[in-house]
């Protein structure tokens, strides 16, 4: 049985050179099981470095991660797809003019059996249509059609859609890079919950985010980056968010921290 | 699922072109009396087998937002290579239709790579590619009609009569062709995928699917289609014409664009484009029996298309 401590993914001095800029330079990065955490940092911290990394995005020039204590070198996205790792990216979810349905299962229809259905490839909308139904009532989310075009939904749904994929066929984590931006009040709690939910089935989810509010809300855990490095990771139970911001943006040092608040 | 599926567009999108088609088939019987009989309208479906044609591989590459303006020219091209290996070479006849399928296939090919690897605008290459195949034909032909084909080329231009309607063979073809595409882009993975990268490519590349592969796959088999085009003009005219797909090229772009397609990618039914050929073949043969001079065609075929585009750009503005 895997404890509330075992570690899913860590990351050892990651380090991401571009030219003459150096994007990571040893980060570290910890993701416990059934937990949020959330990574923030200022602009060219290197939280999104760190993330192409996790998610096999780019490749670290020096460092090592590891999945579930194992070693891996991922070499693109469908490498960390593979392993179990789902990355829903901002603004970049879904094809439009497709219905729900199809788009849970783009990249991965469902063919029909048999072996002409499977020479021409053959989808089965029907299965695809079932288990999408299935899906979204598992994790509540409340869209009366499954073949409506994604184009009809608002954009929180869009969203829910989105993260309801990602849940749907990660078998290890979840990263979510900016779920809420631009969306309102009601459609981003919408998205908090439905991410709650995801955790709740025992999916630990990465959360990249902007938004303090929201990180406070749902993260179990605040890692913060800063220069390239894992600056610290706080407990945002214990720590204000002004003293969050304060470590983020370099005005305390992660030290100067009272020890409760770190996580 | 039905109901699903006109959803997906706006009304005017799907009823737009059956309203125009009407129109056109009234106004052209108020105009000539010979234009509503059976005779002429077996004629006019014979005369658009060739469009159609190509304008199911046009409908190809306009679903994943792409366009090739070099479908006509690289037709043309392909009846060329195969009534010219035939009559000129003595070769097989149907080694050599083999061989104008490929060379259509390989201009495809190359049309996809630079679309894909270079990253080069579908309009820019396939402009390119319009004049290079219509250079290749010329110098290729000669200049030269090519006589005397072998009956395997001109087979699909014999017709079967139903009464006094007359079809083709070709026709018949074309109509089966449409019927395969249109299940195949509803309910095959590659047919769904062709949508998904038109509608979204970033978002379905990181899915997972080889949207370069996919968009490869398209225009190479598009250029199949144009091949299978060439071998219907070939077979309706009974000559190899170095000067044919000129009036083709703009009509089958019509033809998808009133058919319904979005140039903007993603959205479209192919069974629209069947129907936009018939307008375009009812508006050439209404304006012929009108006696209306052929420059005046070209004319109405361009303003046609500006106001396909136009509809298609303001019912998807008043969709959002």
């Amino acid at each position: 049985m895997s404890d509330s401590k075992t570690l899913v993914m860590e990351a050892r001095g990651l380090v991401k050179r571009y030219g003459q800029v150096t994007a990571l330079d040893g980060a570290d990065f910890e993701l416990r099981a059934g937990e949020i955490l959330a990574v923030i940092g200022d602009n060219g911290a290197g939280k999104s470095s760190l993330i192409k990394a996790l998610s096999g995005a780019t490749i670290p020039d020096e460092g090592e991660i590891k999945l579930d204590g194992k070693v891996i070198h991922f070499k693109s996205p469908a490498d960390a797809r593979r392993e179990g790792i789902e990355t829903v990216y901002q603004d970049l979810a879904v094809a439009p003019a497709m219905s729900i349905s199809e788009n849970l299962f783009l990249g991965r229809e469902i063919i029909k059996s048999g072996f002409v259905a499977k020479l021409l490839r053959i989808i089965d909308k029907k299965q695809m249509l079932e288990q999408s139904v299935a899906r979204m009532n598992d994790l509540k989310v409340g869209i009366r059609s499954m073949t409506q075009a994604v184009e009809t939904l608002s954009g929180g749904q869009r969203q829910c859609v989105a993260v309801s994929r990602a849940a749907a066929f990660a078998q290890h984590v979840v990263i979510l890079d900016e779920p809420t931006a631009a969306l309102g009040v009601k459609e981003g709690n919408m998205v908090l919950e439905l991410i709650r939910r995801v955790r709740d089935k025992g999916l630990p989810v990465i959360l990249i985010s902007h938004n303090m509010p929201h990180v406070f809300e749902i993260a179990d855990r605040i890692h913060i980056a800063r220069l390239g490095k894992r600056a610290c990771i706080v407990n945002p139970k214990t720590i204000s968010m002004s003293d969050t911001v304060a470590v983020m943006t370099g005005a305390k040092r992660p030290d100067e921290l009272p020890a409760e608040c770190l996580a | 699922m039905s109901d699903t599926k006109t959803s997906k567009l706006p009304p005017i999108a799907t009823l737009g072109p059956l309203i125009a088609l009407v129109l056109a088939v009234a106004f052209f019987a108020t105009q000539s009396d010979r234009f509503l009989s059976v005779q002429n309208f077996s004629l006019i479906l014979q005369q658009v087998m060739v469009v159609g044609t190509i304008a199911i591989g046009q409908t190809l590459i306009i679903l994943t937002a792409g366009i090739d303006l070099s479908c006509g020219m690289v037709m043309a091209l392909g009846g060329i290579v195969m009534t010219k290996l035939a009559v000129g070479s003595g070769m097989n006849a149907y080694l050599a239709i083999v061989c104008g399928l490929l060379v259509c296939m390989a201009f495809g090919l190359v049309n996809g790579l630079l679309v894909t690897r270079i990253k080069l605008p579908p309009f820019i290459v396939t402009l390119g590619t319009m004049n290079i195949a219509f250079a290749i034909t010329q110098l290729y032909s000669g200049a030269q009609t090519i006589t005397d084909l072998p009956p395997a080329m001109t087979f699909f231009g014999n017709t079967v009569s139903v009464g006094s309607a007359a079809f083709n063979y070709g026709t018949v073809f074309m109509v089966l062709m449409y019927a395969f595409m249109w299940w195949g882009l509803r309910d095959t993975q590659p047919g769904r995928h062709v949508y998904a990268v038109g509608n979204n490519p970033e978002a379905t590349r990181l899915t997972g699917i080889a949207t370069e592969r996919v968009l490869v796959g398209v225009y190479v088999l598009a250029g199949a289609f144009y091949g299978i085009a060439a071998l219907l003009s070939v077979a309706r005219t009974g000559v190899g014409d170095p000067n044919a797909g000129q009036t083709e090229n703009l009509d089958a772009i019509t033809a998808v664009v009133l058919g319904g397609t979005s140039l903007f990618g993603g959205r479209g039914i192919i069974l629209g484009s069947l129907l936009g050929a018939v307008i375009v073949g009812v508006f050439r043969n209404g304006l012929t029996l009108m006696g209306v001079p052929s420059v005046y065609q070209v004319l109405i075929t361009g303003v046609l298309v500006i106001l396909a585009v136009a509809t298609d750009q303001l019912s998807r503005k008043g969709a959002r």
